[in-house]
């Protein structure tokens, strides 16, 4: 299987970057200037590729759907960014990190990808504190680190509970500064709606103009695509309204295979869902399970008084309160992995137990106010409880926050190789959109170093490699066939979405959609509901090509028509998902199929038979997709059955 | 609850707007403000009408895209928010509701409730940032920063670049958001190099794009959603005079 070479490069793990760089093409700076790249997507990854780029002196042209590339979904990231500084000189080194990464992905990421992020991680604090990033601050005015999702050492930076913001501020401002030395080009409100391919080669993309609904083609040697994630295909998540999975996956159709695109991650600790006129769920930060404790009453009663507002969480003793993950993993207690705190809630939830809807838990933090104080509560999550008492009107110093899992990050995604290229030559997928680092569970605070590091330091190395060998190509005029073919093909097929006039709206349908997506391919999984799905989704397609209505035009701002595309696109992932999540049979990380579970109800995973990225390949809409596997190998790493009970 | 709302349409940039009103019923207090145009779009698609278009993504208040001036407001009635976070339990039950877009001349309106923001880009592109390219850049931790200087670096960089100071200020002056991206870095070592180009090509960007001037009314920090601080401005003055004096 020529097609899924990911190109390691040879030589010792610890060896394999620098030999990569030592012997890798590079191009001339005469030579840069005359050479595009595109690059779709502002947000941690795409900004940060987007300056590297123009700084080194390509010519880039980076485009975004929001208004400003300021406003990328990574934004909204919380927590924190990991990386292998060991400044509280706790014992992290970046075999650490490596190791943590590859354990709490459930053993199905790709090692040296791995051990090249950690080995990255601590230039990205370089480079974000010399940007001007304000990370919090000891006394003594060195970088302060807090321990994150579990982590046995403390190596995320943070600043206060807007790391995202201002690690993306820093991104963008290198950017603007591009823009300003005219190496890179900005286009917001254009989203990416294709890409061209010129005798196999990614050679540019269509787009369409929000503002006026012009359609329009662009040339660039390389493409880099990097949209972020799909998780909203399940209408309800974290991810902001216009995230959508599109660009990835008008490459998987134009011949880039997709990889693990089950591998979703579920957050446990969200506000849970309170009507269906909701149209987003807001994360809690997971930080608050430093010092919060979940738990739901011990008996049945007790929830449904809960549920009816007839007693308060305070009525209810301590001996009738289930701290059910201090009591299923004591070692860990409230800290364990997200896929292990998200199932052991719905678990307890499905049980009967769940308070609120019924869909909630508990995060309490009386005991900690006790031991701590309200002012040390409130310094370490001030924001949070802010933000929780906003939206929910109540006071979480006094009454404890209600939780539930939502849909949070997509670990799976193009599958690129170890130049994060995928299998179409020049087009290459950063950050979130790419499937490599995280396997089948991300650990919190290693998504925004992963998008920094394929932006700042890998991507602008890699890509050259690819580059040098392009330096005799010249522009194209953008009125070559393969530009105006493609351009037809999104011509008609918008021009056929305005002609349905039928009768649900986009996002009814796309409500509906992603409720049976969340029952049948979200937290627990089985056969029959996977087979199900696979057919529900086939005719949801064919319903939504018949029955959708958009109203507005074409030829101008029109959100509907945008969602509408995304929409379409996101019934054919879940279909993918669902075929992705079958096949595999076994539970890993945030996939976990209900027949291969331990008598005490854990993962069961199965190294063995599925030790290997599912990287699917299209043939055709409505037909199965081709399997292939690229197998995993872990040399420096003893391969464990993740344990957090003792 | 019901509610009223008179709302400004507008199909382009060159078209001339007005109010229409519609009304919407047994809405949630629970309900966002954002979600209650959605249950109003949703009324007019199901009767084959063009939905009010309004910028928004996030809906968590971190983005900055949500940009509605409600009932002469800013981001609405609630203080330190956004309109995304805005409640309906923060109106009565029969309220009207006047919806418009940010009211300033460097902010064009694109469509009904959409403006044209990318003065705030420009002005970033202009002189936003620490002039370092990637890589070659010293250790994280070489250069102490007291905490109280990183502290107020961090409440000026909290800025969404959301526009409510300009929406809010009678001469639609950008000071505030200028302020804070200049504040934020002339309070870190790494940032002082630059402070007087920075100060220099930022306000005269801000000028040319046709931005008013301050004239320290203070109505930018009272509607601002991330509460932040006039103080910033009065450091940006002191940076821009003594810019100007060397
Ligand atoms: C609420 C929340 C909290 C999080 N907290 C943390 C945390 O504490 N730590 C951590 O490590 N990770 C966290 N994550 C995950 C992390 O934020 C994301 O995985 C990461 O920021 C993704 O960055 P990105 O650059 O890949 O994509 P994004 O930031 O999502 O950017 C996508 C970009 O692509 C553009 N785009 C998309 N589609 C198109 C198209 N068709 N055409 C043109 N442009 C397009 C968008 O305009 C945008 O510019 C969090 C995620 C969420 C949702
Ligand atoms: S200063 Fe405040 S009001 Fe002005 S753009 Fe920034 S966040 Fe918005
Ligand atoms: S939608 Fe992002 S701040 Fe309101």
């Amino acid at each position: 299987m020529t097609k899924l070479n990911a190109r390691i490069p040879e030589g010792p793990m610890a060896e394999k970057w620098n030999n990569y760089k030592a012997g890798q093409k590079l191009v001339n700076p005469a030579n840069k200037r005359k050479l595009d790249i595109i690059v779709v997507g502002t947000g941690l990854a795409g900004a940060s590729a987007a300056a590297s780029l123009g700084e080194l002196g390509f010519n880039v042209k980076a485009f975004c759907y929001q208004d400003s590339p300021r406003r990328a979904h990574s934004i909204a990231a919380q927590g924190g960014i990991n990386a292998a500084k060991n400044y509280p000189n706790d014992g992290d080194s970046v075999y650490r990190l490596y190791y943590d990464t590859i354990k709490g992905g459930d053993y199905r990421s790709r090692e040296a990808n791995v051990y090249r992020l950690a080995e990255v991680s601590g230039n990205i604090i370089d480079q974000c504190v010399a940007q001007g990033v304000p990370f919090a601050r000891d006394y003594g005015g060195l970088l302060d680190n807090r321990s994150f999702g579990g982590a046995q050492v403390s190596r995320t930076f943070y600043a206060r509970g807007q790391t995202g913001q201002q690690l993306l501020l820093g991104a963008y401002s290198a950017m603007m500064r591009q823009v300003n030395a005219g190496t890179v080009k900005l286009y917001p409100r254009t989203e990416m709606l294709d890409i061209v391919l010129v005798e196999g080669k990614a050679r540019g993309i269509i787009t369409r103009n929000l503002v006026t609904g012009n359609i329009e083609r662009h040339f660039g040697h390389a493409v880099v695509i990097a949209t972020g994630g799909y998780g909203r295909a399940f209408y309800l998540s974290t991810k902001a309204m216009g995230s959508n999975g599109s660009a990835a996956w008008q490459a998987y159709k134009r011949g880039a295979l997709f990889a693990n695109p089950s591998f979703v991650q579920i957050h446990p600790t969200c506000i849970p869902v309170h009507g269906d006129y909701q149209s987003k769920l807001t994360l809690m930060s997971e930080s608050l399970r430093n010092d919060g404790r979940i738990w739901v009453p011990r008996k049945k009663e007790d929830a449904e008084a809960l549920r009816n507002g007839r007693v308060k969480p305070k009525d209810i003793a301590n001996e009738d309160r289930d701290y059910y993950l201090e009591r299923r993993y004591p070692a860990f207690g409230n800290l364990v992995p997200r896929d292990v705190a998200s199932r052991a809630a719905k678990e307890r939830c499905d049980a009967g137990y769940g308070v609120g809807s019924g869909l909630a838990v508990y995060l309490d933090f009386e005991e900690s106010i006790g031991r701590l104080g309200k002012k040390v509560i409130e310094e370490r999550y001030g924001n949070l409880f802010q933000m929780y008492e906003k939206i929910v009107d109540e006071n979480p110093y006094e009454t404890p926050m209600m939780i539930y899992p939502a849909i949070h990050y997509c670990m799976g995604g193009l599958w690129v190789d170890y130049e994060l290229m995928t299998t179409i030559p020049g087009l290459f997928s950063i950050g979130e959109c790419n499937f490599s680092d995280h396997g089948a569970n991300r650990l919190g605070a290693s998504a925004l170093m992963q998008g920094l590091a394929d932006g700042y330091f890998i991507l602008p190395y890699t890509i050259q490699n690819y580059l040098a060998a392009e330096i005799m190509t010249p522009r194209m005029p953008v009125d070559g066939r393969e530009f105006l073919e493609t351009e037809g093909q999104i011509r008609e097929r918008l021009n056929r979405l305005m002609q349905i006039k039928g009768k649900q709206s986009v996002d009814r349908m796309h409500r509906k959609f992603g409720l049976l997506l969340w029952e049948m391919v979200g937290m627990a999984r089985n056969s029959e509901g996977l087979n199900k799905a696979i057919k529900e989704f086939s005719s949801l397609r064919e319903e939504f090509w018949t029955d959708i209505r958009i109203t507005g035009g074409i030829d101008e701002m029109n959100p509907e028509l945008e969602k509408a595309s995304r929409v379409a696109d996101f019934i054919e992932t879940g279909e993918l998902m669902a075929r992705d999540a079958l096949q595999r049979e076994e539970s890993c990380g945030g996939h976990f199929r209900e027949e291969f579970q331990t008598p005490e109800g854990e993962a069961s995973r199965n190294d063995n038979d599925f030790m290997f990225v599912a990287a699917w390949e299209y043939t055709g809409t409505g037909k199965e997709p081709v399997l292939h596997r690229e197998p995993l190998n872990y040399e420096n790493i003893k391969v464990q059955t993740r344990n957090y009970k003792i | 609850m019901d509610f009223t709302l008179k709302i400004w349409r507008q199909q382009n940039a060159a078209a001339k707007g007005r109010f229409e009103t519609h009304k919407v019923a047994g809405i949630s207090p629970d309900c966002s403000f954002l979600e209650m145009l959605d249950i109003l779009n949703q009324q007019l698609i199901d009767k084959f009408e063009k939905p009010v278009c309004f910028d928004h993504d996030c809906r968590e208040g971190i983005c900055g895209a949500c940009s509605l001036y409600i009932n002469g407001r800013p981001h609405g009635p609630d203080s330190a928010v956004t309109a995304c976070q805005l409640h309906m339990r923060k109106f009565k039950d029969g309220d009207t509701i006047v919806v418009e877009p940010w009211r300033a001349r460097p902010f064009p309106v694109i469509k009904d409730l959409v403006v044209d923001r990318s003065g705030f880009d420009k002005i970033m592109a202009a002189g936003g940032y620490i002039s370092v390219n990637t890589g070659g850049v010293p250790d994280a931790n070489t250069i102490p920063v007291p905490r109280a200087h990183a502290e107020t670096a961090m409440d000026a960089a909290a800025c969404i670049g959301c526009g409510a100071c300009v929406a809010a200020c009678k001469n639609a002056s950008a000071m505030l958001f200028v302020a804070a991206k200049v504040s934020q870095f002339a309070m870190l070592p790494q940032g002082k190099v630059e402070t007087r180009e920075r100060v220099l090509k930022m306000v005269a960007k801000m000028d040319e794009l046709g931005f008013g001037n301050c004239t320290n009314t203070g109505a930018c920090e009272a509607e601002c959603p991330k509460q932040i601080s006039i103080s910033h401005i009065a450091r940006l003055n002191r940076e821009y005079l003594s810019a100007k004096i060397l």
